[in-house]
């Protein structure tokens, strides 16, 4: 092992000498003073995680304006134009709504498929849309009095925001004039993608 | 019933198992009860069972081992290509492969084009049952 590692050679070189460094000034060290309290039982501390996750890798098949193919949840099926990929990793997408009803949404890439359609996107800007702007509102807590435990709470139902609609219109009018622009892509977005007789995944293009 | 597709020297067959899977190639010399030789322009020359072989109904005219060069010419003057693109079975093979090759959206707007050819044709239909009607 000695002689693989050519540390022969290395020592020739230095003249007979493995070459060492010096080792380098360490900056003092405070002096520590004896702690003013122990305490009586050993504490077990968390081990600290600095770990960062990346945004899960994009597959080169999806870029902006691809039409992927919504494969599970309530939109299953349908066909919608990719727009970005958020920093948490999902991907941004629209139906665009008034064309298949599927409003700016997030969805994971592993329940997608990319075909291989896309649109044009230029003149589409999704700059300001982020993760929080996804977040649900935090429910208030009600104190619970006796009396109120007998009664069913009626659950208020939030009607969407007028500004998340002005959004919705915002990214959807530029995208639906390039939809439009090609001949039977909105009837294609509007449809529902299945599986017929026939049909097989594996040898599908997409 | 006779056979009519004979293993003879320029007999043109498509090749059904293996690497060259698709391929058209020219028989150019038998080797023994089971294997040929086998020739295209774009192929190194070599051995193949005839079970790999589907022979067509073409035939060249090559002595036995040209030269490529006289092996391309020949294909040339029988013209094999368009022969076989016109014939049935390239059609039918030609058809297959370019409804493999079919992008989804290429899916959705055939299936708009079958069902408008449904259309007008139960149109006519319905024009001439209403004409033998009358």
């Amino acid at each position: 092992m000695y002689h693989k590692r050519g540390i022969w050679a290395i020592k020739a070189k230095h003249g007979g000498v493995f070459p060492r460094h010096e080792p380098k000034e360490a900056p003092p060290k405070p002096a520590e003073k004896p702690p003013k309290y122990y305490p009586a039982d050993d504490v077990r501390h968390p081990i600290p995680n600095h770990r960062k996750h990346k945004p899960t890798k994009l597959r080169a098949s999806i870029t902006p304006g691809t039409v992927l193919i919504l494969l599970a949840g309530r939109f299953m099926g349908k066909r919608v134009v990719f727009l970005k990929q958020l920093p948490s990793g999902l991907l941004l997408v629209t139906g665009p709504f008034k064309i298949n009803g599927v409003p700016l949404r997030r969805v994971n890439q592993a329940y997608v498929i990319a075909t291989s359609t896309k649109v044009d996107i230029s003149a589409v800007s999704a700059e300001k849309f982020d993760d929080k702007y996804f977040t649900k509102e935090k429910k208030k807590k009600k104190n619970k009095g006796e009396s109120e435990f007998f009664e069913t709470e009626k659950e208020e139902t939030k009607a969407l925001p007028q500004e998340k609609k002005d959004d919705q219109k915002a990214v959807d009018t530029p995208l639906i004039k390039a939809i439009e622009a090609v001949s039977d892509l909105k009837a294609y977005l509007g449809a529902r993608f299945s599986l017929r007789a026939g049909m097989k995944p594996h040898e599908l293009v997409f | 019933m006779p056979f009519k597709r004979y293993v003879e020297i320029g007999r043109v067959a498509l090749v059904n198992y293996g690497k060259d899977y698709g391929r058209l190639v020219v028989i150019v010399d038998v080797v023994d009860q089971n294997r040929a030789l086998v020739d295209a322009p774009d192929m190194v020359r070599g051995q193949m069972n005839f079970k790999r072989l589907s022979l067509t109904d073409i035939k060249i005219d090559i002595p036995r081992l040209p030269k490529k060069k006289s092996l391309i010419a020949a294909m040339e003057a029988a013209d094999v290509k368009n022969k076989w693109e016109n014939s049935s079975w390239g059609r039918k093979l030609i058809v297959q492969k370019r409804r493999a090759a079919l992008n989804d959206f290429d899916r959705f707007k055939v299936m708009l084009a079958r069902i408008k050819r449904g259309g007008a044709i139960q149109k006519e239909l319905a024009k001439l049952k209403k004409q033998n009607a009358s």
